[in-house]
């Protein structure tokens, strides 16, 4: 469905490819299988933290990172394992940073979701919700002073993360810099313990696109034909002048705000309702339906994606762990500048 | 037995009976009970009046404050003290200037959880009190043990200017005491934790627990170390600190939050400034490391002081 801002001169979207679907299902199949070892690890009390999954989130996030581009910018938020991958950071930096080795990304200085490497396109997402919208608008403003075209800016948030200060300056911003942003908003229907009747009160987060200027979509989360064509639209749109493309998916959060977390609260209805359907499941379904490769197939598949898994996991824990002695304590990039 | 949590859950539960005017709003608050359990099964007991917030911090404060001029004392839970920054303007450029500006009190309550946990990160281990306190027209409370969580969010909401509670996290299911208690100190009179004639620590919050352990361990070398726990950072008590100081002749300001500026340089400043003479040794400071908090605990038992880093500073001091 899309809802245009603007009169509407787009072609309609064009159903994904096998290959693709193919493709993508096995980066969401990698992550479930990455986040469920991990998740098994916080039970064992072997990290220490928070473990924030993205059960049921996958097919949205890896739709949006297959079709980004190495040299496009991508901040990921909380439960985009599945886009992380896909758009291109390793295993081992997901492994590596849940479990504090030194030689992650973040050093043991920062953990869990709250990694990158902004030199490779990738921003490190702070906590503060709604921060990554006006960064990557930032980013994107940079690419245009240094005459770099073609590329997009992508970054997510949830329900709840749309009601700050940050996604709405961010968003208008970006739509006054008619910056090529992709805005991808997972409706899973709750923010923590908060359901979306306490969040906002329009009827359809999309319908905010035609305030903020900027073009919107809505995208069923846990339908993974769905999710790759309508980002593939929104990317390609936003890649070829449209400027800011708000995607608002609807879904649920099949696991527990974070891991410490039972969800009591979600209603038993949504479970029930299209919106609690597994992705990865209903992907796999169509897979096997479509004869696009045989159950064997689909099987070797997670036990290669749980030996992958498995592999990484028993790398890093050889790997050391942050060590306060060699830390250098020191928060400023220009040495002679720190005080410590 | 009731906990540094339980304390306040329950304080929260006599503002709501004892005052209609008083209402809690804040993320999650509602049905669920917070992140942390502050407001559980509050908001079936005051049926309206606790209230789920979007996730808007600028708009949850702001509208504390309007309330606030309407006559209501509204109590507003950040889910952690880190997320108060996007409320940062409605704090220290509406409430706090509100009364100066208009003679209308603005009587709100803002708690912050706060400070440093295990594997908490660099934004959900904040100690924002001197951020806070940095700004005229702000009261900013530490309430360092069960007894004082308690009767000071009391004080807190009967107050009829903004207080910022800073709220220990580390304390909430740590810290454990009899009973609630029956009476309380004034407001903006510290504490004295320990008795000493040595030396003085003068801490707050969670580091007031780091302070006696390191006392008790320096006790054992033959050392008496006063511990001195301010209670509320603003108004700071500086009688008492001197008071203390005038006993022992030795400083030692203890803090949990970032290096510069803050609650320590402040208490080094006015024992400098008013105490000169009492002093027997340069005043010491010592607070968490200049850098971000650390995720990883390996960085984190090293970036906060503890009782093994408080002990060492304090021998230090003590040999001077
Ligand atoms: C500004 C800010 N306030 C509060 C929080 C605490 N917090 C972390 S996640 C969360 C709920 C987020 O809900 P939503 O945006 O819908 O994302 P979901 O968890 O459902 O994926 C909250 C309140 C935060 N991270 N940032
Ligand atoms: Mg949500």
């Amino acid at each position: 469905m899309v809802h245009p801002a603007e009169a509407d001169t787009r072609p309609a979207h064009s159903p994904a490819s096998p290959k693709l679907f193919l493709e993508t299902y096995r980066w969401m199949l990698l992550a479930r299988t990455a986040e469920e070892k991990i998740a098994n690890l916080y039970r064992s009390g072997k990290i220490v933290g928070g473990v924030f999954l993205g059960k049921g989130q996958e097919a949205l996030s890896a739709s949006l990172g297959v079709h980004l581009k190495p040299g496009d910018i991508f901040a990921p938020l909380i439960r985009d394992q599945a886009g992380r991958m896909a758009f291109g950071e390793s295993l081992l930096d997901y492994i590596r940073t849940y479990m504090g080795s030194r030689l992650g990304p973040m050093q043991g200085r920062d953990g869990n979701i709250h990694r990158g490497r902004p030199r490779e396109g990738m921003l490190a997402m702070i906590s503060h919700l709604g921060a990554m919208v006006p960064t990557v608008a930032g980013a994107l403003m940079a690419r245009r002073f240094k005459g770099i075209k073609g590329c997009v800016g992508a970054t997510c948030i949830g329900d709840g993360g749309t009601s700050t200060g940050a996604f709405h300056e961010g968003l208008n911003l970006a739509a006054v810099e008619r910056l090529p942003l992709v805005v991808v908003v997972a409706n899973n229907q709750y923010a923590y313990s908060t359901p979306n009747s306490r969040q906002f009160a329009c009827s359809d987060l999309v319908q905010r696109a035609v305030g903020y200027g900027v073009e919107g979509h809505s995208v069923d989360g846990t339908d993974l034909a769905d999710c790759l064509s309508v980002l593939g639209h929104a990317v390609e749109r936003a890649r070829s002048g449209h400027g800011p493309q708000l995607v608002v998916a609807s879904l649920l959060r099949l696991a527990g705000h974070g891991e410490h977390d039972d969800a009591h609260y979600i209603d038993p209805q949504l479970r029930k309702a299209a919106v609690g359907r597994d992705c990865l499941r209903l992907a796999e379904d169509e897979i096997l339906k479509r004869q696009w490769a045989a159950p064997a197939e689909v099987e070797a598949w997670h036990t290669a994606a749980q030996s992958q898994v498995e592999d990484a996991v028993a790398s890093t824990l050889r790997e050391p762990l942050p060590d306060p002695g060699e830390e250098t304590w020191q928060a400023l990039s220009t040495p002679h500048l720190n005080e410590g | 037995m009731i906990t540094y949590l339980e304390a306040i859950r329950e304080a929260q539960a006599r503002a709501l009976r004892d005052d209609p005017r008083v209402y809690i709003y804040g993320q999650d608050v509602g049905q669920f009970g917070g992140a942390f359990k502050a407001t559980k099964n509050l908001a079936e007991e005051f049926p309206g009046r606790v209230l789920d917030a979007p996730i808007s911090e600028d708009a949850i404060i702001g509208s504390a404050v309007g309330a606030a001029l309407e006559g209501m004392r509204p109590i507003v839970e950040m889910q952690f003290a880190d997320f108060s920054t996007v409320g940062l303007n409605q704090i220290v450029n509406h409430a706090a200037t509100m009364f100066w500006r208009t003679q209308t009190p603005c009587p709100i309550t803002v708690r912050l959880p706060s400070g440093g946990t295990a594997g908490a990160g660099p934004f959900h281990s904040q100690s924002m009190e001197a951020l806070y306190a940095h700004y005229p027209g702000t009261v900013v409370m530490t309430p360092a043990t069960v007894e004082d969580a308690y009767s000071m969010l009391l004080d807190a909401v009967a107050i009829d200017d903004p207080v910022i509670f800073c709220e220990h996290k580390y304390l909430y299911y740590h810290l454990k005491a009899e009973a609630l208690p029956s009476e309380a100190m004034p407001v903006g009179k510290a504490r004295l934790a320990r008795p000493g004639r040595d030396l003085s620590i003068v801490t707050y919050s969670a580091m007031v627990h780091e302070a006696l352990a390191a006392a008790a361990e320096l006790s054992a070398e033959g050392w008496e170390v006063e511990v001195v726990d301010l209670r509320t950072v603003k108004p700071l008590d500086t009688d008492t600190i001197l008071a203390s100081v005038a006993r022992t002749g030795r400083l030692l300001a203890v803090g949990e939050a970032f290096p510069w500026g803050g609650v320590t340089a402040e208490v080094v400043a006015r024992v400098a400034s008013e105490g000169f003479d009492l002093l027997d040794a340069p005043p010491r400071r010592l607070n968490s490391k200049d850098t971000p908090v650390p995720y990883h605990p390996n960085l984190w038992g090293t970036h906060r002081p503890t009782a093994r880093t408080i002990a060492s500073e304090a021998r230090q001091l003590l040999r001077v």
